[in-house]
């Protein structure tokens, strides 16, 4: 005998109801993300693709803490007026790193994904601690606090722990460290190693004088490194276009 | 009420009965709008099969419509239909268009690129484009810069030069303004007593006695200014020192202070503290060669080009 399918069956049958819910809803999940685990090609084999150094990734915790990405995206789309505006659209394997990463849809300002390099580390100081004295058309809120407060970077090893469990390649033991000297170089290695985490923050602040003021470690110091990493990692001179077509 | 009461009018119901008399009701959706859900699911077959739509194992379906791009050795390619590779046609299709464009730029020395109307065109409208996104953040939309900040591009004085040969090499190697800190150098007297000679030189109030004063410490060993402004005090272009003698301030707003002591306060407050924030990023990658060019005589035209 045939099974004569009935939706009263469903609607009054609280166990069965809720286990053709999930299945109904698992369909989603199976066709949108399942397959981001299996198709070969979703990242694109480019070269220079690293980590962020301890103070960069400080800086990141802050744009995140300062809700940064309310109003602005990290994503140039495909789209020639994109490309023209911000520069080369993003790639998939360029935030392989980020955790969580900061693609978003909202832009009240302007996409970020480019930023690094664009401006004078002064402008960016400048910049965040009133806008509208460098833009005056600009809407976004002053954040004069980052030059104030200090930098507390006394957990830096722990988010670094942290992103290293869910597959960033911070260092943690010789082994490891190997392996970031092979794939990141000596200097970049170094700087990944977590046991030395606070040292290469403090070396970075010293040697990039982000802020202007070398004595204090700030959070500026540690937003503009952020900022002026961004989309720098990939040398786009090196790679023909054509190849980034058939990633897709 | 044991009894099931029967919906005389109105509406249909379901047909289902719970608890002897709860019902209900079946408010049917329109037709015309049930066959546009039809016709949706229509679009996304033909979606599925013209677009790539579904994965299957370790790639997807990448549908039946093709694109025809030119790849980097001129030879043309066909792949699926993406957005990548649509850009990448877009951007070669206006290529094509403003290469005429870009052909006679990059061949014509700026001089005479200056006298063609119909190029200048094309430059006023390219270079702004390119000025708005690129150098406004500091030099704000007109050029007219910001003092205390960045300079002004409006006016005829040129810290590296207003040639174009010089606002070329500026704009594709970037600039490192600096001037070091006299704080510990030289005490506050002096520094006043300087700040009050840099005030004479261009006209401006001063102490006479104090810039006397001021003038045989710009030309002694001790501050040494002379170094990099020169003996006349009018600065060098190849390193970027300023010319002391003309009303045009970048570091110190003097034209923005009211009275004397507010003018001497803000020379001193470079002398003290030096200048280690006139960086410029530099231009050269992220623009190409003709780009730059466009961007040079731009500026170049923005009022004071040499």
């Amino acid at each position: 005998m045939m099974f004569k399918f009935k939706h009263e069956a469903l609607e009054t049958n609280t166990g069965l109801l809720l286990v053709a819910t999930m299945m109904a809803i698992s369909i989603g999940g199976l066709v949108e993300i399942a397959p981001l685990f299996l198709i070969e090609d979703t990242t694109e084999k480019v070269e220079g693709v690293r980590p962020y150094t301890p103070l960069e990734q400080m800086g990141r915790d802050i744009y995140i803490r300062e809700g940064c990405y309310t109003c602005h995206s990290q994503m140039v789309r495909p789209f020639r007026d994109e490309q023209l505006r911000y520069g080369h659209y993003s790639l998939a394997v360029e935030s392989k790193y980020d955790h969580p990463f900061q693609w978003g849809s909202k832009r009240t300002g302007p996409d970020l994904a480019r930023l690094g390099g664009k401006y004078s580390n002064e402008w960016h100081v400048q910049h965040l601690i009133a806008p509208r004295s460098v833009v005056p058309e600009s809407v976004m809120p002053n954040y004069p606090w980052l030059m104030e407060n200090r930098l507390d970077y006394a957990d830096i090893g722990q988010r670094m722990r942290a992103l290293r469990a869910v597959g960033v390649p911070y260092s943690i033991n010789e082994e490891e460290y190997a392996r970031n000297v092979k794939d990141f170089g000596p200097e970049m290695a170094a700087q990944l190693h977590i046991p030395n985490a606070r040292e290469s923050l403090l070396a970075q602040v010293r040697a990039g004088n982000y802020d202007g003021d070398p004595s204090f470690v700030s959070e500026m110091d540690a937003l503009v490194a952020y900022l002026q990493v961004l989309g720098t990692m990939v040398d786009f001179s090196k790679i023909k276009p054509e190849t980034l077509v058939k990633f897709r | 009420m044991a009894e099931v009461q029967e919906i005389p009018k109105g509406p249909q119901t379901t047909g289902h009965v719970w608890d002897g008399d709860l019902q209900e009701y079946n408010n049917p959706l329109p037709q015309w709008w049930i066959y546009g859900f039809y016709v949706t699911i229509l679009f996304a077959l033909v979606y599925w099969v013209v677009y790539p739509s579904w994965p299957i194992g370790q790639g997807f379906l990448t549908g039946v419509n093709t694109i025809t791009y030119t790849n980097s050795q001129g030879q043309e390619e066909t792949w699926h239909w993406n957005t990548r590779a649509k850009l990448l046609r877009e951007m070669q299709e206006a290529a094509v268009q403003q290469r005429p464009w870009y052909e006679r730029i990059s061949q014509m020395p700026p001089e005479q690129i200056v006298k063609d109307p119909e190029l200048m065109g094309f430059v006023r409208s390219a270079g702004r484009a390119l000025f708005t996104d690129n150098c406004a953040g500091c030099h704000q939309a007109g050029g007219s810069g910001k003092i205390g900040h960045y300079p002004n591009l409006t006016d005829d004085d040129w810290i590296y030069g207003g040639t174009f040969d010089q606002i070329r090499e500026t704009i594709m190697q970037g600039r490192n303004g600096y001037m070091p800190p006299f704080a510990e150098a030289l005490s506050r007297a002096q520094i006043d007593a300087l700040a009050h000679y840099v005030l004479s030189m261009s006209g401006e109030p001063h102490d006479p006695a104090q810039a006397t004063e001021g003038k045989a410490l710009f030309h002694s060993h001790t501050a040494a200014c002379y170094y990099c402004h020169g003996a006349d005090g009018k600065g060098r272009q190849d390193i970027g020192s300023a010319n002391l003698t003309d009303r045009i301030w970048l570091w110190a707003d003097v034209p923005g202070a009211p009275d004397l002591p507010a003018k001497v306060a803000q020379v001193r407050q470079v002398i003290l503290g030096g200048v280690n924030r006139g960086n410029m990023p530099s231009w050269e990658g992220r623009l190409s060669p003709e780009q730059i060019k466009v961007l040079t005589v731009y500026v170049h035209q923005l009022g004071g080009g040499q």
